[in-house]
């Protein structure tokens, strides 16, 4: 990629110091820089007392780690928020009308805007699902929407994930470590709240809760268990919202209900926030040899006994070959233009596409249609030669399971490094809550970034680090 | 409150309570091997069976050696009762059970256990030894003052609570258990210094010498000790005070829920039965068959609570 096409959020394109960070560089090039690394080794202290880790797959057992930390905030104007958000509404809306209609009439398929294969041959796609309307009608309570920013103004979609996002904790973490450690920051900058997030989520479940919950409905969070790699954000999210964290284990249907066994007995849920897959859910009805979820969970969900946030079955939604129709689905559903762009994407299940795809390989991104975490893609332009030739060979052999996309520049955000501040490529993953009576969008979100110079990888499990990131007040 | 919840919060403080009364064992023994006028090693199988893993032990090791001894009380992973893997399980479960604590308990658990892996990585040199050991009773106590300081008085406490006074209770027993012999009236010689290096070992290994001083002065009589370690309602560590905290507590989750439960008679009983004699009535009774009744109740206790509180599916 060429540097000089690259937008810094700091400098822009031209070196010109942008609005939002003015008084956040007062105040850097006031502090010594000894000090600041002091404050970052604090921040890592701060996380590894908290116990903000996560279990790194494929390495010993139980080995937690720490997500590194920068100090340095991310900062967002907050009219450049407010355009973000709008495309972000318009986008989640469509997507909620897509799951229904996609389980119900399937009226997107006969209007032959996406064709009728991608659905019915699609591994995502939950027959469980078909004719069930969830209660609220609601079937994504919680997005992340993945974005990269390329200019003042120009966002784009990099993905949907509609299944169960993670993350959100270090948003609110970031931001509680900011506080604690540069509270002068927060006194110069005003800098919009996240803080509500985990009241809004408890509010947006609760009032998603079926008809047969009282007044005050039961919501839980179902963890895979202490193992999983993002257990301690279950913990931290039960925690924070005043609700159980419960596991396979401490559940059973009885009567009809899905129940927790307690101290006294078995009580029933009303609204589970599920953090388990959807094969893990239900013994019974998908993968047998689960033991994360409840037997007949989906027998109860069917007959209107318990709400599940995500409904079962979004990932249809999510689908990396679905997310190339996202422009066609969301004019389908709202009858706007698209204000979100989508990254322009190649199915390489269309012959004329992989044609292209393999003639241009080294300039572009080519990812797996169900892959995720930064796994199993190639990133053309700094590819070396075998991976090169290993993936020709494996779009040649299953030409369905890829999509490619073009390398976009992705924008740079001032890092503190050991040379001050350096620019690194990030991206941002905002969190959507979709109640019945709105959608909501916590002023933020999650700022991953490649801590390496110059990577373009900003997925933790691949050296990524995090940043708090600001929306200012205008 | 989930029955894996009241499960985790019982073992959390359960291993705690482990970790410090192994803690004790080590610096008691390390004591008297220290101030002996000739060197020997077998004041550690003694200990090694308190702690209830001289088989495991023997397991592993081809003798009873001090350093080998202490290594595997202290940190070693094939023991899940050594101090470094009892203090983990506590803080796994702590993990599990991480929405029942706060900030502060969390905070205390976790630092205790990344300072113990980190001072346990490798043997202690001889001469950090006390410096560890003193840094392990403060870790434990910063988890004690956080959760009485703030954990909400509900069926979460209670569950802490009778974690601790069960495994208290035990470890007082089993010390009876091992060394009862040194306090039956026929092994009895008058003021010996072997009798009184012993009598002070059992007093030192329940954090007891001062307590014990100012209950009954500086001349050390067994069946003073036994009734100390025994019946006396103001020792913290006596099997009748934590038997008592354990009724009580069961008494509070049984008024939370409405009725007693099964294992709130069986407490009832245990104390009714066992804590109401006169220490000459246990001597008659027989001291080893008493701690041996005890120990058995204990277990049972244990067991019926798991099952009212429903631990397990």
């Amino acid at each position: 990629m060429e540097k000089d096409t690259t937008f810094d959020e700091m400098w822009g394109r031209d070196g010109t110091l942008r609005p939002p960070y003015q008084d956040f560089k007062t105040w850097f090039d006031g502090e010594s820089p000894a000090q600041l690394r002091a404050k970052q080794r604090e921040a890592e202290e701060l996380f590894r007392l908290t116990g903000i880790t996560f279990n790194v797959y494929g390495r010993e057992a139980a080995e937690e780690r720490l997500i590194p930390f920068d100090i340095v905030p991310r900062i967002i104007a907050g009219r450049e928020w407010q355009r973000l958000t709008r495309g972000i509404e318009q986008r989640i809306r469509a997507i909620n009308a897509f799951l229904h209609d996609i389980y119900h009439r399937q009226e997107i398929l006969k209007a032959g805007r996406i064709p009728a294969e991608m659905i019915a041959r699609n591994e995502a796609f939950l027959p469980h699902m078909i004719g069930v309307t969830p209660p609220g009608g609601i079937y994504t309570h919680i997005v992340g929407v993945d974005l990269v920013r390329t200019g003042d103004d120009e966002f784009f979609v990099l993905e949907d994930n509609a299944r169960t996002p993670s993350g959100v904790s270090y948003m609110l973490e970031n931001r509680e470590t900011m506080l604690q450690m540069f509270p002068e920051l927060f006194v110069q900058n005003r800098v919009q709240r996240v803080e509500s997030y985990p009241t809004d989520l408890r509010r947006s479940l609760a009032a998603c809760a079926p008809d047969c919950a009282g007044d005050k409905p039961t919501v839980a969070v179902l963890t895979p268990g202490i193992f999983n790699s993002a257990y301690y954000e279950h913990a931290f999210l039960a925690d924070q919202m005043g609700v159980e964290l419960v596991e396979g284990s401490d559940l059973r249907v009885v009567d009809g209900r899905v129940a927790m066994r307690t101290t006294g007995g078995y009580e029933p849920i009303d609204v589970l926030y599920r953090r388990v897959d959807d094969d893990f859910l239900d013994p019974l009805n998908f993968n047998p040899e689960s033991r994360l979820g409840v037997a007949g969970i989906m027998d109860v969900y069917r007959a209107g006994g318990i709400t599940i946030a995500n409904a079962p079955g979004t990932g249809i939604a999510d689908d990396k070959a679905i997310y190339s129709y996202m422009p066609e689905i969301v004019e389908f559903y709202t009858g706007e233009r698209p204000l979100l762009q989508n990254v322009p994407t190649w199915r390489c299940s269309e012959p004329d596409s992989l044609a292209y795809v393999l003639d241009n390989l080294e300039d572009l991104v080519v990812k797996e249609v169900h892959g995720s975490g930064g796994y199993g893609m190639l990133i053309g332009p700094t590819a070396s030669k075998k991976e090169l030739a290993l993936f020709r060979s494996k779009l040649k052999a299953r030409p369905g399971n890829y999509i490619a996309q073009p390398t976009l520049a992705l924008s740079t955000v001032p890092t503190f490094t050991r040379a001050g501040l350096a620019p690194r490529h990030v991206d941002l993953r905002p969190y959507v809550l979709v109640a019945p009576d709105g959608i909501r969008i916590p002023p933020g979100g999650l700022t991953r970034v490649a801590l390496k110079k110059g990577s373009l990888v900003v997925n933790s499990s691949q050296g990524g680090g995090t940043k708090d990131t600001w929306v200012l007040e205008d | 409150m989930l029955g894996r919840t009241a499960n985790g919060l019982y073992w959390m403080y359960r291993y705690l309570e482990r970790a410090e009364n192994i803690s004790r064992l080590i610096e008691t023994g390390q004591r008297i091997a220290l101030t002996r006028l000739q060197a020997s090693d077998g004041e550690w199988t003694p200990m090694l069976q308190t702690a209830g893993s001289y088989a495991g032990y023997c397991a592993h090791h081809d003798s009873v050696t001090r350093t080998e001894a202490i290594d595997w009380l202290l940190r070693s992973a094939d023991n899940p009762s050594s101090v470094l893997s009892s203090i983990a399980a506590a803080r796994q479960n702590a993990r599990m059970v991480r929405t029942a604590l706060t900030h502060e308990v969390w905070e205390a658990v976790n630092s205790a256990y990344l300072t113990a892996k980190e001072m346990l990585a490798r043997r202690p040199a001889e001469r950090d030894l006390p410096g560890v050991m003193n840094e392990i009773r403060r870790r434990a106590a910063l988890v004690r003052g956080t959760t009485d300081g703030t954990l909400l008085r509900n069926e979460i406490y209670d569950f802490a609570r009778i974690g601790t006074f069960l495994e208290r209770a035990d470890n007082t027993a089993r010390i009876l258990d091992v060394k009862y012999y040194v306090l039956l009236p026929s092994v009895r010689s008058v003021g010996s210094s072997i009798d009184n290096v012993q009598w002070e070992t059992i007093l030192r290994s329940v954090s007891a010498r001062g307590g014990f001083r100012m209950e009954y002065g500086n001349q050390y009589d067994p069946r003073d000790i036994a009734h100390f370690l025994i019946l006396d309602k103001r020792m913290p560590r006596s099997l009748a005070f934590c038997l008592a905290k354990i009724r009580t507590n069961l008494g509070y989750l049984s008024s939370t829920h409405g009725a007693r439960s099964e294992s709130w008679h069986l407490a009832d009983a245990t104390d009714r039965r066992f804590m109401t004699h006169d220490i000459d009535a246990i001597f008659d009774f027989g001291l080893h068959e008493f701690v041996e009744e005890v120990i058995g109740q204990i277990a049972g206790l244990g067991r019926q609570i798991e099952i009212d509180y429903r631990f397990y599916e």
